[in-house]
Formats: structure tokens, sequence, C-alpha cells
């Protein structure tokens, strides 16, 4: 396949899967400022939601202050930012309109479609129809695309390079969330949080789909330790940074090239530090410095499937 | 406007449906303009899901619109079909055999049936071409022939589109449009299928890649996402199931061109290329270009590669080369062209010169050089104080222009804003010439939707239609 059209292929898949991230982020905070809050509270939340981004520098530049309205607009709409829900899913758009003949029409339909909908979406429809059925929809439209893809899709190359993606960018966002709300809700690098926190730890779990996950795995009560354990090593758990590293991991094997063997050692061998990794020593370690460290590692990881595959340079 | 006493291709003289019309007209006349608007609607709302659009220049990138589909289809009895179909294979046979001539003996030049000068300083002719074999000698592989019809049975050549003619995906897709919208209608009528077309046309390529090459590599060359026809580029490279590439995607290394893939570079044998010449290498021609791929022309010279159609095919569609078609399919085939040519005057003689300019009013004035209806003068249609601006730039260059008396083009019912009424259209279609000449019988209808308009192409706010030729 045409290097150019696996990159595109990756970054439609990365751009949908970073939409559907960013609603999930946005929607855990909307949820948690329905819940009784200070102003400080409030304004800490809507923060660590720019930072796990890394987008505070690009917010501060055009609004004053941090609010809810401010955060959402800028985050779901805003022309400027890159990272906007509305300009990933208009570079997933571009992405698959440039390798349309690659998709199967109903994948190409779908992103098309979902990409003219948010077009024609106001900030004024989204007031009116409200902040959560807008999550709930591009959250739906992401699950729509990644069955169409499974369903329809060939299982050759191009389906290889749309999984690698989709996981790479997952991985990305899982890691980033969980860095951010236990900086928040551990500041001083305790282990046990207070009561109080249970929404919050509660409201992560939501916003990666793992409320239920984690009633069913651990049947115990909500410990942040646990809740690392889960997002970070468990390979069960679909939206774990092991379980992306092992999708990663898998479907590189089957592109691999004549360059790209020492890609797929690092991918292997991160897939099994995350497999054998123990949440104790993580959390001995410092949770942080871990997950800054799985970061650096997975956009190292990027990197060389971009060299290998995707704009080789000769 | 003037136009009277044209043509209608439902409609006899005296009111009367045509034969091949009757059960469509009596179907059409039980449908409700409601229903009717609102199949359109339906047929909007697909195209724009299906992303069926072509960008617009000028208004920002990644603008698109639709091409305007009618719902109507324009009905061709199969009986008119067959001499239309003699003639395009007829007039393609000849134009490639004088593309060929061209470029190795110029024995029409030396017989003297066209000025020498007319073809050598023609900015289509390519010198790097001269003495070029190229596989089967053919060099326009795929021709979209425009023809109007002006009466019954009478067919116009107005232009052979030998260069990178566009429109075949509008054709295709228009019939599954047709299909999904009036299922029924399909019982009625037994209409020539179309959507075989990819794969005579993936066949055609085949059949000319370079001399020795047994399984060949085809690629679709696009300039890109943003080109006005790349929803086409990239509909017929999934169809045919081969790669669609950019210029920046290839690259040439001992005359051999390649495509940079996941899996290394893997050689490309034939290349059906939507580049015009100008940006195929920036090497050879406009430096500037980014389309292209450097060292290309020197792949194709040495016959390492086929390019489809062939560098220098655009000497042969030329509207100042026009007027000889009807000379070329005599000196060449021994034979009297089926199809008529519309008379011409080429300004750039004195004597043309001056009868344009007595009847500037009545005649379409075109530019040689010019494409998809921009820089064009009809005369009926146009105000006096347009005439006169017109005039004067004919004075200053007339080397620039030719004219013809304005056809009475046929016109087929339509649903327009009035409801249904006539409108102008054209017609092309597309043939293949490789190991034979090959064309499906079809084409793609274009319809000035505006009253009384004669100009039919979509920059100019011309639709679509459906064409059907019915099976004998």
């Amino acid at each position: 396949m045409l290097s150019r059209t696996a990159d595109h292929l990756y970054w439609m898949a990365r751009y949908m899967e970073r939409a559907e991230n960013i609603a999930r982020i946005l929607d855990v905070n909307h949820r948690m400022s329905m819940m009784p809050q200070s102003r400080i509270q409030e304004e800490q939340a809507w923060g660590a939601t720019l930072r796990i981004m890394g987008l505070e520098a690009a917010f501060h530049q055009r609004y004053a202050e941090i609010t809810p309205d401010n955060v959402l607009e800028f985050m779901i709409f805003d022309q400027d930012n890159l990272s906007s829900i509305r300009n990933c899913l208009r570079a997933a758009r571009e992405n698959a309109h440039a390798v349309r003949g690659t998709l199967t029409s109903e994948l190409w339909e779908t992103t098309n479609g979902t990409w003219l909908k948010m077009r024609d979406f106001t900030p004024e429809a989204f007031a009116d129809a409200g902040a959560g059925e807008f999550f709930e929809w591009v959250k739906y439209r992401s699950h729509l695309s990644r069955g169409v893809t499974i369903g329809t899709m060939l299982q050759d190359e191009a389906l290889r390079f749309i999984r690698i993606g989709t996981f790479l960018e997952r991985a990305d966002n899982t890691a980033r969330i969980l860095d951010v709300k236990y900086q928040l809700l551990l500041p001083a690098g305790e282990v046990e949080g207070g009561a109080a926190d249970y929404y919050q730890w509660s409201a992560l779990l939501r916003s990666v789909s793992a409320f239920e996950v984690y009633r069913k795995v651990y049947r115990d009560l909500i410990t942040p330790a646990r809740v690392a354990e889960l997002l970070l090593l468990r390979v069960d758990m679909p939206r774990s940074l092991a379980r992306c590293m092992k999708e990663v991991y898998t479907n590189l094997q089957r592109v691999r090239n004549a360059q790209s063997a020492e890609t797929e050692r690092q991918a292997g061998e991160l897939e099994a530090t995350l497999r054998f990794g123990r949440i104790d020593d993580i959390v001995r370690g410092g949770l942080h410095n871990y997950v800054i460290r799985m970061l650096a590692r997975t956009q190292e990881l990027g990197n060389r499937i971009a060299d290998d595959f995707l704009v080789p340079v000769s | 406007m003037t136009i009277k006493n044209f043509y209608n291709e439902m409609k006899d003289e005296a009111g009367q449906v045509r034969p091949h019309y009757a059960s469509y007209a009596a179907w059409l006349s039980e449908m409700p303009e409601e229903r009717l608007a609102q199949k359109r609607a339906e047929a909007d709302a697909l195209f724009h899901r299906h992303g069926i659009t072509f960008a617009v220049y000028g208004e920002g990138a990644g603008t698109e619109r639709l091409i305007p589909f009618d719902i109507i289809p324009r009905i061709i009895p199969a009986a008119e079909w067959k001499t239309l179909e003699s003639g395009l294979r007829q007039r393609v046979k000849a134009l490639n055999l004088f593309i060929h001539d061209i470029y190795h003996g110029q024995e029409i030049l030396k017989a003297g049936h066209i000025p020498p000068d007319q073809v050598l300083n023609n900015a289509q002719y390519r010198r790097v071409m001269q003495g070029v074999d190229v596989p089967r000698g053919i060099y326009a592989h795929i021709a979209g022939v425009d023809v109007v019809r002006a009466g019954a049975g009478e067919y116009y050549v107005l232009e052979d589109n030998l260069r990178v003619p566009s429109g075949v995906s509008y054709m295709m897709e228009n019939r599954k449009m047709m299909m999904r919208l009036f299922p029924r209608l399909f019982s009625r009528y037994r209409v020539a299928p179309v959507d075989r077309y990819p794969d005579m046309l993936l066949n055609m390529l085949r059949s000319v890649a370079p001399t020795g090459v047994t399984d060949p590599t085809v690629v679709v060359l696009t300039p890109g996402a943003y080109n006005s026809a790349y929803f086409e580029h990239a509909f017929l490279a999934q169809q045919m199931g081969v790669e669609l590439v950019e210029g920046q995607d290839m690259f040439v290394k001992d005359e051999q061109v390649f495509m940079r893939t996941t899996q290394g570079p893997q050689r490309v044998d034939v290349i059906y290329r939507r580049v015009d010449d100008d940006f195929l290498d920036p090497l050879a021609f406009r430096p500037d270009s980014v389309l292209g791929v450097p060292g290309i022309l020197g792949a194709y010279q040495a016959g390492r590669v086929t390019l489809s159609n062939a560098i220098g095919s655009g000497v042969a569609d030329d509207k100042s080369i026009y007027p000889y078609v009807p000379e070329m399919v005599r000196f060449y085939l021994g034979e009297e062209p089926i199809l008529h040519n519309v008379p011409t005057y080429m300004c750039r003689k004195k004597d043309d010169l001056a009868y344009v300019l007595d009847h500037l009013a009545e005649l379409v004035v075109k530019e040689v050089h010019g494409a998809g209806g921009y820089g064009m003068l009809v005369g009926p249609a146009s105000s006096k104080a347009e005439v006169e601006t017109f005039r004067e730039v004919l004075i200053k260059y007339p080397e620039r222009y030719i004219a013809q008396p304005t056809l009475a083009l046929s016109a087929c019912p339509t649903f327009v804003e009035s409801g249904v009424a006539p409108r102008h259209i054209d017609l092309r279609p597309f043939v293949l010439s490789g190991e034979e000449i090959q064309l499906v019988a079809g084409g793609l209808t274009r319809v000035a939707l505006r009253d009384g308009s004669l100009v039919v192409n979509s920059s100019q706010g011309g639709g679509t239609k459906d064409t059907w030729v019915l099976e004998a």
C-alpha cells in the first residue's frame, strides 16, 4: 500500500479517536460540575481538562478565565484549536477524503456524515440540545466508525494502520487522563484519597467506560491504586495502556517491512513492560514519573512508525 | 434567448410524444410534482452523503459543491446509438492515427491537408514526443467526445477531449441514483448497463503496458484531494482496484518509475494520469509543478512506463485543429465521416475574421485553448455591450479565437423551478482505445439548467442527467 495512504488512514483513525476522548473528558467534567463544588474546585477541574490535552497556553491566549462555557467552546468549536472536537472530526474527514477509494463506502460515508453534521452544528444548537447529548453523539459516531471499520474493511494493511492509529491515540489519551486526575486528586503523592473523592474517581472511571468494569473486576471499594492498575495494566480492559500496546504490537507485526525490526522490538518491549508491570512498584516509584515515561515511549513509537512506514525518507 | 426550432428529445413538432419516450411520459404524467421534488431532494442528500462533489476553485480550499442532478433521463433509441457509436469509433481511430502521424512521418502535412504551422506551432504539440514510439501506437486511450444533436439523428461533434476528459464517474453514479430512486422505471425500459466501464478501462490500460511487462501495475495519478475532479479519480482507482497516487508518491530511478509503499518501492508500469502535460515532469515542462514526477518523461521516452493519455495528445483536440478532423477521417481511413463537424471560422484567417465580426451577434466564439465554458461568447444570448466588448478583444487577438454558428442544441424535459420544462443538452460518451476500440452504451448528458442557456458546463451552472441508451 502507498505510504501516503497508510499515513492518511493512520491519522484518520487518530483524529476520530481523539474526538471521542475529548468528548469523554469534557463529559466527565460536565457531569461533575453538577455536583456541589467550590469555585476553586471547578476551575481546577476544567483547568485539568486543558492540561490533559496540553492546551493551557493556547487557551489563555484566547480567554481571560477558565469557566465551563469558555473551556467547552474552546474544546468543541474553536477553529484555531487544532484539537477541538470540530477540528478533529474535520481532520478525520479530510484524511478519509484523501484515501476515500481505500475505504469501504460505508466507512467513508460514516466519516463524511459525521463531519457534515458537525460542520452545521452551532454553539447555539449545542446550548439548546445540551452538552450531554452532544458528547453522547460524538461517542456514538466514533463507535459507529469503529464498528463500520471492523465490520466492513478487508483485513489487510489498510485495517492494520487504522488500528495502529486508534490504539496509539487511545494509549496516549488514557495515560494523560490518568496522570492529570491523579495529580489533581492526590497532590502530595498520597496513596489513598479521602471519601469525598469517591465521585471524582468514579467520574474518572466513567470517562473511560470503566465504572462497571471496575466493579466487576475488583468487587470492592474504589481506590486510586486500583484505578491506576485498571487503566494501565489490565490487558482485558479495552482502554488500558496494556491493551492498547498489545493491539499496536500485534498489528505492527502484520505489516512489518525490511526496516521495521527495531520499531517492532520497541513495541514488544513496551507491551511486555505493561503486561508484567506491578501497580505497587509503579505507585512506589511515583505514578506521574511512570506515566511521563510511558507517554514518551508511546510518542517515540509513533515517530518510528511514521519513519518506517508512513513518510519514508527515500 | 432566440433559439427557437430546437429539437425536442421527447416531443415532435406536432407535440406528440416520440415512441421511445411514450412509456416514460405516461409514467411522468402520473407523478405529482411534490413527489418529483421529494425525489430530487433525496438525490441531493445522497450525493452529499456519498461526497459525490466537485471542488470549486477560488472559493477557499475544500469548498465542495454538488453538480445538480436532474431526475428526468435522456433517452436514446437503439438505432440512433448504433450510428453514433460507429461515428465515434471512426473518429477516435482517425484521431489516434493523426497523432501518431504527427509524431512520426507527418504524412498528412506533407500531403497538404493541414497547414504545418497550425500543428507544429501549436502549444499542444510536444516536440519531445517526436519519434517516440508508444505501445500499440495509441495516444488517446480515453476520449470524451462532446456531441450535440441538432435534428433527428443529426449528431454534431463539438469537441474531441483527448487530454484528461472527466465526467465518466457521473455517468455511473447517475445511473446508480436513478436505479435507487426509481427502480420500477427500469422494468419499463431495457436500458443498456454502464457499470462495466471500470473493467473495460482497466483491461484497456493493461493492454497498453510497456513491451515485455506481463503483469503490469496500473495506477491513477491525481493532482490531489483539492482538484475539482478528485471524486472521479478516487472513484476510478477504487473501482479498478488500483492505487490512487499523487506525484509525491512516485520517483524515477534508472528510467524506471516507482511508488513509495509501506513495503518499500514498487514498480509502476501504467499511469492513468489525470494531470495535464505541463505539470507531469518539472524537469521537462513547468519547473514549478509539484504535481508531477521529476524524470518521468525520460522513463516514458525510454518506453519503461505508459502514460495514458500519451503526452502530446492535445495536439489533436485543439480547437484550431478541430476543423480538420473530417479530413483526417478521409485521409487515414478512406471513409466519409459519419458524425458532422460544426462549420468553424478561424479568426486568424482574414476572411473568416471579417465574417465573424459581421455576424458576431449570431455566432458562438470560443477561445482556441479554452475549456470549461470560460472565455466564450454566445452571441444570441449576449447583450449588445457584451458583444461590443468581445469585438475589441477579438480584433486585438484574432488568432486566439474560433467561431461557430449557434447550434440549436436539442432540449430534453428537465425538472426545474417552474416544473418540467425543456432544457438544452449535450452528450459526452467515453471511447476507450487499446487492443480494440470500446465504449459503453451511454455517456454523460449535461444540461443547461437556465432557461434558454446553451452552456452546459458544470462551472457555468450546468447539471447532469442519466443517459439511457435503449437495447434493441
